[in-house]
């Protein structure tokens, strides 16, 4: 019994550790977290196989054959020794294993000089990304840049309910909390795209409450910071003469697509998008006039769509957009909608 | 008609449901006058907020659960107590109030059963929904409903109360006592739980749909949503109000009503489980409750518990929520799990003919549980943002506790060894419970530790650990249970072959459910969403069937149960040959469940000792010493 234990846990440690459970490793803060996992697998699985052998090792050795019907077992009442065991060693481990998790909760969470700060910003449901500039206005992207390599503190806040901050890339997670900023540290390593979730439930759009984190070189970031950083070139021009209709569209279709988030809650045939959180833009639409449509998206709870409930939608576009935007966004949405 | 409707019974209570339907509308029409609001006597929302309160109430008095402390109050002539309302004469006994811990239990686990195959269904519509990814059958405003309605039923109307239920008929008969210590508070106790179950369910109804905020209620989400929280927050209240009293009452009944010469240590381990998650209940639940009353003043008065936006120093505190409700919700874990532990205890002892191994030991790890219980609640909120140094002596305590959960696995292989087993559906669902609660045990082991929880909180991981403790956990142990105590209940023998296909579809298919979960977890899927990337698209639809074919093994056990129960053979007295009290009587009990009081002499698990006796119907004085191996459950 104790040789096919032996060889089940052997052979399910090689199994956890050969198999990659993890997504992809794109932090400094992933590989300790990881071994971490590897360890807890390596001690957990004798455990588990341990006790699933006595009790098939039981039922095969001891279970009731015909003619045994009326007998009892051995009146075996404990065993001191045993119990002090099985008392003592468990708890060895579990201490042995707070204290290793603790040193890697220090390792991960270490503070870096030199540190980026990235402010967060989490809303029904959209992330929004500030980057302070010494001396200057901050940049606020819906979109995520970090650098390789440089240490980040992301100070997370939120406009109303509560929500999480995660990158599963990066493994590290923390509330957005109303009320109180909570920070979170995450050295990125690996360049790439990944995927930022709210793990928070949050309201009914939770679910597409998503973003996407870029890891860029260093100077892919300051290039993409320097393009944040400039007022958007419509915006140039539209300071002397108006855009034309055409040009606000495209801008719209940008906008609705990007750095709104429009698309992530609604459906938009010529956007292609697919979101249901909010109603189907293709059908309330038509028809409606520009007034309207500017309406919908500045106060969106003086028509709410049926099937619908109000306060789903952020009330704060009117601010978060600039003029030129908005209007883009009303002459697309008034464009493909007709 | 008069006489039906100035009677208890269901009559007056529909005649009181409307009579407190007409309460709610009046007094805040003239509230609302009095304050010179606008909408004087049509805003809804007033008027069901106050209806949900009240309404339950009018029922409740109109079924009779007040009648006797009505009468008595105003000093009027109560009923003699000639116990007539005890016991079940027809089908018709266990719709009405009734005092006998006998039918109050069966009325208890007959409803929970129900919950149970309503929460099941409701996740079998998530489940469809998340066959694929994108959106199929139902919209998010109703899957975040599916999945709030789905746990809140399964913890507060199954799990919990289907416990209490199997208590309330078993304890009494194993300690010798005639009754609860209160059976009136029994029935209300009772009636409560299908009024909270009733509010829940019908919050699908509500305008803006079910509560959506997940079981845990998280403020100021559950502060902001459409009126289907408020649903929730008040039937937790009744829920809660239930669990308390019949905690005292256990903890009462267990203290004061044991028969004579049955010591604490002489006590079967389902009494010490259910002592110990009596002081549980009695200690953690008012916190939820109070979690809940500051969600309801917040909604109902505009108090500013949790709003952190405004007042003049923005200080409602968001966090201040969550360290309150998971002061009772971490509790409630082994308040979910203890009473299992000691079905657990009772089916491996008398399965395996022999006794518990460390008897003592047992029970001193149940209370190292229920302390150590209360040190641990911060462990949900690693990234809660809480001050982190908090999450430090959270996560040890929390690893600790494994320790004497540990005792216990240990000690029920170890009764095993060198047993006669008797590997039937009862004995297959403890067997079972041992190995899918090791593995949920171990993985709750691998969530104290902060930085893998960091990764894992909220996602798949979570799901696949919680169901592994509670359904792997309590569902398995409430099956042996059932099937355990089946004959006692219900005078019948169940199925075995039937019993046995039962165990080993829902075995399967609960592993190929529930497993998978750990591996999209750690992928990084997170919980509680009704759209996933693709990448998970295999997995989920894998999860999915596994889910219907789990969902489908459930229809064998309630064929079993109603069959037998119909028309299954009569069962003897004592089929198990155990030990303990309840078996000495018939099946089922008298109604009065002891013609004379027994004694007890010895230990409730003394197999295999020779003349060893637990207990013998005849005075003190008379009690033939016992044998030399029966004076006590440690000696060897």
């Amino acid at each position: 019994m104790v040789i096919i234990g032996a060889i089940a846990s052997a052979i399910g440690i090689a199994l956890g550790l050969w198999i990659n459970w993890f997504p992809a490793d794109a932090a400094k803060q992933a590989a300790p977290i990881d071994t971490l996992y590897d360890v807890l697998m390596i001690v957990s699985v004798p455990i588990f196989v341990g006790v699933v052998t006595v009790i098939l090792y039981s039922v095969w050795a001891f279970r009731m054959r015909p003619g045994q019907e009326l007998q009892d077992g051995a009146p075996i009442h404990g065993n001191t020794r045993l119990e002090v065991v099985w008392t003592a060693i468990p708890a060895i481990i579990l201490v042995s294993l707070s204290s290793y998790a603790y040193t890697v909760l220090r390792d991960i969470e270490k503070v870096h000089r030199n540190e980026l700060v990235v402010k967060v910003t989490g809303e029904q449901f959209a992330w929004t990304y500030t980057y302070p500039q010494a001396g200057g206005k901050p940049i606020s992207s819906t979109q995520l840049y970090l650098p390789e390599d440089r240490p980040v503190r992301f100070d997370i806040r939120s406009k109303d309910v509560i929500h999480d901050f995660w990158v599963p890339a990066f493994r590290m997670k923390i509330d957005a909390v109303p009320g109180i900023t909570t920070h979170v540290r995450v050295t990125p390593t690996v360049r790439g795209t990944y995927q930022v979730v709210c793990a928070e439930l949050c309201g009914l759009g939770h679910a597409t409450m998503r973003s996407t984190a870029y890891v860029v070189t260093p100077t892919a970031f300051r290039a993409w910071l320097a393009k944040q950083g400039q007022p958007p070139a419509p915006a140039n021009a539209g300071a002397g003469k108006p855009l034309g209709k055409a040009d606000l569209a495209a801008l719209g279709k940008t906008t609705f697509t990007g750095d709104a988030g429009c698309a992530s809650c609604h459906t938009l045939a010529d956007a292609g998008s697919t979101g249901t959180t909010g109603p189907d833009l293709d059908t309330v639409l038509k028809g409606k006039d520009d007034a309207f449509i500017r309406t919908s998206i500045v106060d969106p709870n003086a028509v709410i769509a049926k099937g619908y409930s109000a306060n789903l939608m952020p009330q704060s576009f009117g601010q978060s957009l600039s003029k030129q935007q908005l209007d883009g966004l009303v002459a697309y949405l008034a464009t493909v909608s007709k | 008609m008069t006489a039906k409707l100035r009677g208890p019974g269901w009559y007056r209570a529909a005649l009181f449901a409307v009579l407190g339907l007409a309460f709610a509308w009046v007094l805040v029409g003239v509230v609302r006058t009095a304050m010179h609001f606008d909408n004087t006597w049509d805003d809804g929302t007033a008027i069901t907020t106050v209806a949900l309160i009240a309404v339950p109430l009018f029922i409740l008095v109109g079924l009779g659960c007040f009648d006797y402390w009505f009468y008595w109050a105003a000093g009027r002539p109560t009923r003699p107590e000639d116990h007539s309302s005890h016991g079940a004469t027809s089908w018709r006994s266990y719709f009405r109030v009734n005092t006998d811990h006998k039918v109050i239990g069966i009325q208890y686990v007959c409803t929970s059963v129900f919950f149970l195959f309503v929460g099941g269904l409701i996740a079998m519509l998530m489940r469809a929904e998340l066959a694929q990814p994108g959106m199929q059958f139902v919209d998010t405003a109703t899957f975040n409903g599916l999945f709030s309605v789905h746990a809140a039923l399964l913890i507060f109307l199954f799990v919990i109360p289907v416990f209490a239920g199997l208590a309330n008929f078993v304890i009494p008969l194993m300690i010798g006592a005639p009754d609860m210590a209160f059976p009136r508070l029994n029935a209300l106790s009772f009636w409560m739980l299908p009024l909270a179950g009733t509010m829940m369910l019908s919050s699908f109804l509500a305008p803006g749909g079910a509560f959506a905020t997940g079981w845990t209620a998280y403020a100021p989400l559950s502060t902001d949503v459409p009126l289907g929280q408020l649903f929730f927050t008040v039937g937790v209240q009744l829920a809660g109000a239930s669990s308390i009293a019949t905690a005292l009452n256990f903890l009462v009944t267990i203290i004061t009503m044991r028969a004579p010469g049955m010591s604490f240590f002489r006590m079967p381990l389902l009494v010490w489980a259910n002592f110990s998650t009596s002081l549980l209940v009695v200690i953690a639940t008012p916190f939820i409750a109070a979690s809940q009353f500051f969600v309801l003043l917040d909604r109902a008065l505009g108090f500013q518990f949790f709003d952190a936006f405004v007042g003049a120093g923005r200080d409602g505190s968001v966090l201040m929520y969550q360290h309150v409700f998971w002061f009772y919700s971490h509790p409630a874990v082994y308040i979910m799990m203890l009473p299992g532990f000691g079905i657990i205890s009772e089916v491996l002892s008398v399965k395996a003919r022999k006794p518990i191994f460390g008897y003592r030991m047992m029970a001193f790890s149940l209370i190292a549980i229920v302390v150590l219980g209360f040190t641990v609640w911060a462990h949900h909120m690693f990234v809660s943002g809480m001050q982190s140094w908090v999450r430090i002596p959270m996560m040890i305590t929390t690893a600790i506790i494994a320790v004497p959960t540990g005792i216990k696995i240990f000690s029920w292989l170890a009764t095993l060894w060198r047993g006669v087993l008797h590997v039937d559906t009862p004995m297959l669902f403890g067997l079972g419970f041992l190995a899918t609660f090791t593995l949920g045990g171990i993985s709750g082991v691998m969530l104290a530790m902060i930085p893998f929880d960091i990764h894992v909180s909220d996602t798949y991981f979570i799901v696949a650990h919680i169901h592994y403790v509670l359904f792997g956990g309590s569902l398995f142990t409430i099956f042996a249970g059932i099937y355990y105590w089946f004959p006692k209940m219900t005078g019948r023998m169940y199925d075995e072959r039937l019993g046995k296909l039962h165990f080993w579809a829902t075995f399967i298919f609960f592993n190929l459910t529930f497993g998978p979960m750990h591996v999209i977890g750690i992928q990084g899927m997170p919980r509680r969403v009704a759209d996933y990337a693709d990448q998970f698209a295999a997995m989920n639809l894998a999860i999915t069937i596994a889910s219907f074919l789990l969902g489908l093994s459930m229809l064998v056990f309630l064929y079993n149960m109603v069959a037998s129960w119909r028309g299954g053979p009569r069962a003897a007295a004592n089929p198990w040959r155990a030990m303990t009290l309840e078996w000495q009587v018939s099946s089922p009990p008298p109604i009065f469940n002891f013609d004379n009081v027994p004694t007890v002499v010895g230990g409730p698990y003394e197999y295999g000792v020779p003349g060893a006796v637990h207990g013998i119907f005849q005075s003190p004085t008379e009690a033939v010493p016992a044998g030399a191996g029966a004076s006590g459950p440690t000696s060897e």
